[in-house]
């Protein structure tokens, strides 16, 4: 009895101090995946071309706030994370960052005092990076970008959220291999797998999430990974699947799409087109050509062009029921299809294909169909905005119907969309719209 | 006392088509930009939105996009023994106001004039003699031929996105296009437009005649289109608010779909609205402009704007009346035939038929401002003036441009205009009638001009413009012509009854019915400084650093729509500023 209380005590003993070790004991930091020299300098103007890449702006700079200086709020299931401060200001930004701070924010999501950055921060994805690009964003930001003074407002999440040190174990579970390996002979392919997997980091929303949230898959060996996920209600759509656009498309539309927001089907709306407006526009075409090729190839059809699917069937398509219905105009012609007609039809007409690049088509469009209505609810009720680019620099804007559709109209409107040509995707209800309603 | 504002290197009066045009073709030499627009800014969505744009009370009637004479108008008589009155109420001819100009409400007629018509007065002594030249016509020349121009309607007609079939290709005539237009070296940037059946029934009709109906060309998108800086239209659906409107479906041509996001992206372009230029300043020597002041509606006071160079884009009309205001030409005197500034002031003589068909419907809310069939038989190439008695032609067509229920309701001659013979009317008809017009030329006058007002005064304390205008019986008896050609061919479409609508003999100028808003002349371009303001590049004759866009330059006007004619030149001026103007500023001529 007393050798079985001494075990007892020892093992409590050993397991506070195995606990206080996994809370204090610092984090062993990735080292780098490729020794360059101490004075290695990056090539001019490829740190600002990763963080394009990257996309660091779009969650680093709150609206209408200074470049890089934080205090944008990233809603997450757990609660609301503040973006920090990443301009090169000592104080309040990242000006005491060593490389090796600045490399294991990214590549551990560790901060320079040892806490865990929350994984709202997809160093998951960013882990991929190469010690080239690295270093180029390392001097991008304590070089090229002004530091500005700006005290971010702490995230303060609700327990057991706020116990940061559990993320430690979370990373165990969820961080793969640092540092990117090439997987094909086809260069294309691997620039086009390194943009995806790493500083694109389309994981982060495309992926599905496991039941720890930590992404399903982070390279195309995973079967989940960029079969759609889901970012603040929204969805974002599955990547790989026979119905998805980069299947569907060409690989060039798919380029067309990243580089412009909008291509011969389809435009980009919500968080994707803010990803086109701050990142991929600044892409180069031979890599946005890269990421459509390693996104076709990677799909269940393996990139072949045959035909899949309506948006690629020959010219004379067949007429659809509601391309008939919608002709005919028939008087008892139900609520859905009769607002359409009175809202939508003038551009994106009876057969539901819209113009290439200015009225997409909503005949197999994914955010018609998305799991989630909020994404069609929010472009039908405020409107939509296509952002200015170099080769598409129009504005195109679609306009809201929030004062003209009320919440049982836009219901059945969607409803309809949803559900017409070869839509099939689930109806939607006044409860629906009216959460989505601003 | 005037603020002054940072110079620029350029400063341009108004932003419509030439503005916007001169704005991006200057900010791509790297010029540092600014352009002052009286009006509002306004884009597609919110400003031309579905479906609080197709208001016809609103916008067809109260004329929403138009300017308000209370802010800007002039005066108006029909002769110099007349008193001229404050042009009050819009009527006869409509001004519009805001980003875009009239770009944005202008129906999308696009044209380039018939050959004969850039050196008409060569054209007619050549072939007649100057006996035939009525003694108060001042008919001029173009100082620039066609084949200089070609390249720049091209330019034109591609940026704006315009639809149509070629009819002579390089000089090879085209099946289905106009065998009579000038030729072209590329086709139209869109297939045609469908054809509405007012459109097709006509054609069948002018066909018959010995007529070569084609497809009219027109600034409405047939299919989704990407012009030359990125912008883009979408498709046309129909839906018939064209002109007096902006098109809520980006499917009409105008500045905001062909031009203005891609030049708003320049860092070197910057505009201002709420900024109503009020004069153009001189240097001491009165060589050049120095810039111009401007009245900054916001801040409520007037503004000093240098720049090396100062484009005048603004309306025909407030062209002259800033030209006449700043001492830019001397002004015309009909008296004595001299003066440049305010002469040749020009119009549009235009008639037609109205046919009521008690079989036919035509459903005429299915529309566009440019539908339907043209033909150009009765153009000025093809015309004896000689025989005829008169200098001039027409292009006729046939197209519905809407359906909406307020203006667009023809009704037989001597139906009751009110009350339940005016119902019952209506029942009857609606949808029951077709028309053709004749869009005719308009030659200039001695008696036709512009000059500052004795009386009247605008908001600012300026002169206001004063219009001398009436019509001649040159241009009477060119569309009486038209009328006996056009009542045959009307005729054998077999109508239930028909009414006519062209002006007679002694007929008088009248402002209250809208009439047309091609307001042409006042500015000319020329080869002589003495009978015209501004030389073969725009560039004003006295003020090398002022170049004046516009149908201000319209020697005479020509049987068409002047917009083509107005941006080519526009794109035109802008080549020889940038490959001429720039490196060395001079007067170039």
């Amino acid at each position: 009895m007393k050798t079985f209380l001494r075990v007892i005590l020892i093992l409590a003993v050993l397991g506070v101090v195995g606990l206080l070790a996994f809370i204090f004991v610092p984090v062993q930091r990735t080292a780098a995946v490729a020794q360059l020299p101490a004075d290695y300098k990056a090539p001019a103007g490829s740190g600002e071309y990763a963080m394009r890449a990257g996309d660091c702006m779009a969650c680093h700079t709150a609206e209408g706030g200074k470049p890089f200086a934080g205090g944008r709020p990233i809603h997450s299931p757990m609660g609301t994370i503040w973006a920090t401060n990443i301009t090169p200001d000592k104080e309040t930004g990242i000006g005491n960052y060593t490389l090796d701070d600045f490399r294991a924010a990214l590549y551990d999501g560790v901060r320079n005092d040892g806490a865990h950055l929350y994984p709202a921060m997809p160093y998951e994805n960013y882990r991929k990076l190469t010690e080239e690009d690295i270093r180029a964003l390392y001097q991008y930001f304590m070089t090229e970008v002004p530091a500005v003074s700006n005290k971010v407002e702490e995230t303060a999440l609700s327990f057991p959220f706020n116990q940061r040190w559990g993320i430690r174990a979370w990373n165990w579970l969820a961080l793969g291999k640092p540092g990117f390996e090439p997987v094909s002979q086809d260069e294309q392919f691997n620039r086009g797998a390194y943009l995806v997997q790493g500083a694109g980091h389309c994981a982060a929303c495309h992926s599905p999430r496991n039941l720890l949230m930590a992404q399903d898959g982070t390279d195309e060996s995973s079967a989940a990974f960029l079969t759609g996920g889901e970012i603040d209600g929204y969805t974002a759509p599955d990547l790989r699947g026979p119905q998805s656009a980069p299947q569907k498309w060409s690989t060039e539309e798919l380029a067309a799409y990243l580089t412009t927001a909008r291509n011969a089907h389809s435009t980009a709306t919500g968080e994707m087109m803010l990803v086109v407006r701050d990142s991929l526009q600044y892409m180069t075409p031979e890599d946005n050509l890269a990421i459509a090729t390693y996104l076709k190839k990677i799909g269940s059809t393996g990139g072949s062009t045959a035909p899949a699917t309506p948006s690629a069937a020959p010219e004379k398509a067949e007429v659809t029921d509601t391309e008939k219905m919608l002709t005919e105009a028939k008087a008892d012609m139900p609520l859905g299809p009769r607002l359409y007609l009175d809202n939508c039809g003038g551009c994106h007409f009876v057969n539901g294909k819209g113009a290439a690049e200015i009225f997409p088509e909503l005949d197999g469009n994914s955010l018609v169909t998305a799991k989630s209505s909020k994404g069609l609810l929010d472009v039908m009720l405020h409107g939509a905005e296509l952002p200015s680019t170099k080769d598409r620099p129009m504005r195109v804007r679609m306009q809201g119907y929030n004062d003209r559709l009320n919440d049982e109209e836009a219901a059945a409107l969607a409803t309809f969309l949803r559900q017409a040509w070869h839509n099939d995707a689930p109806p939607v209800t006044a409860e629906d719209v009216k959460a989505v309603r601003r | 006392m005037a603020r002054t504002a940072k110079k620029k290197d350029v400063v341009i009066v108004g932003l419509g088509w030439t503005g916007s045009i001169l704005g991006m073709e200057l900010a791509n030499e790297g010029l540092e930009i600014v352009a002052l627009e009286r009006g509002h800014d306004q884009n597609t969505v919110p400003d031309f939105q579905y479906p609080n744009m197709i208001d016809e009370l609103k916008y067809g009637v109260r004329l929403g996009m138009m300017q308000k004479p209370r802010n800007s108008t002039l005066t108006i008589r029909r002769n110099v023994d007349e008193a001229a009155l404050p042009y009050r109420s819009l009527g006869s001819f409509l001004p519009g106001i805001g980003v875009g100009g009239a770009g944005t409400h202008w129906n999308g007629l696009n044209w380039r004039p018939q050959l004969s018509e850039y050196r008409l007065r060569s054209h007619v002594e050549e072939r007649w003699g100057a006996g035939i030249i009525p003694e108060d016509m001042n008919l001029q020349d173009y100082p620039v031929s066609y084949e200089e121009l070609e390249p720049f309607f091209d330019r034109f007609e591609h940026v704006a996105g315009i639809s149509g079939k070629a009819g002579n290709l390089n000089g090879k005539k085209i099946e289905g296009g106009n065998p009579f237009e000038a030729p072209r070296s590329r086709e139209y940037p869109m297939p045609p437009m469908p054809v509405t059946w007012d459109g097709a029934k006509f054609a069948e009709a002018a066909k018959a005649a010995g007529c070569h109906p084609f497809p009219s060309p027109g600034g409405i998108a047939s299919q989704a289109y990407v012009n030359e800086y990125g912008m883009q239209m979408g498709p046309c659906n129909h839906c018939g608010f064209c002109e007096r409107y902006g098109c809520y479906n980006y499917s009409k041509s105008s500045p905001q779909t062909a031009i203005l996001d891609a030049l708003k992206r320049k860092p070197n372009f910057e505009y201002r609205t709420h900024a109503e230029v009020l004069k153009i300043e001189m240097a001491p020597d009165g060589k050049t402009a120095t810039g111009v002041t401007y009245f900054d509606e916001k801040a409520g006071e007037e503004v000093f704007q240098p720049a090396d160079l100062v484009i005048l884009a603004a309306y025909q009309l407030h062209n002259v009346h800033l030209m006449l205001l700043s001492g830019i030409g001397q002004p015309f005197d009909p008296a004595t035939n001299e003066g440049v500034t305010g002469r040749s002031y020009a119009y549009q003589m235009n008639g037609g038929y109205t046919m009521f068909f008690k079989d036919e419907v035509f459903n005429p809310f299915i529309g566009t401002g440019a539908n339907g069939m043209s033909i150009d038989d009765f153009g000025m190439d093809n015309i004896d003036f000689g025989r005829e008695g008169f200098i001039g032609g027409a292009y006729w067509r046939a197209g519905q441009s809407n359906g909406q229920p307020i203006r667009s309701m023809a009704l037989p001659a001597g139906t009751p205009t009110w009350g339940a013979g005016w119902k019952k009317g209506i029942g009857e008809w609606y949808g029951h009638s077709m028309s053709i017009g004749s869009h005719g030329s308009h030659m200039s006058y001695r008696g036709n001009y512009l000059d500052l007002d004795p009386t009247y005064k605008d908001r600012h304390g300026r002169p206001l413009m004063r219009m001398t205008f009436n019509w001649q019986p040159n241009d009477i008896r060119m569309t009486q012509f038209m009328k006996s050609k056009m009542e045959p061919i009307a005729k054998s479409m077999n109508p239930t009854s028909m009414q006519e609508g062209f002006k007679k003999d002694g007929a008088m100028y009248d402002v209250r019915p809208y009439q047309t808003t091609h307001n042409v002349g006042g500015t000319v371009m020329g080869d002589n400084p003495k009978t015209s303001a501004i030389n073969r590049y725009l560039q004003a004759w006295d003020k090398h650093n002022i170049f004046v866009m516009g149908a201000g330059a319209f020697p005479q006007n020509t049987q068409y729509n002047p917009t083509g004619m107005v941006g080519g030149l526009a794109y035109w001026a802008a080549h020889a500023i940038r490959t001429q103007y720039l490196s060395n500023p001079r007067p170039l001529v």
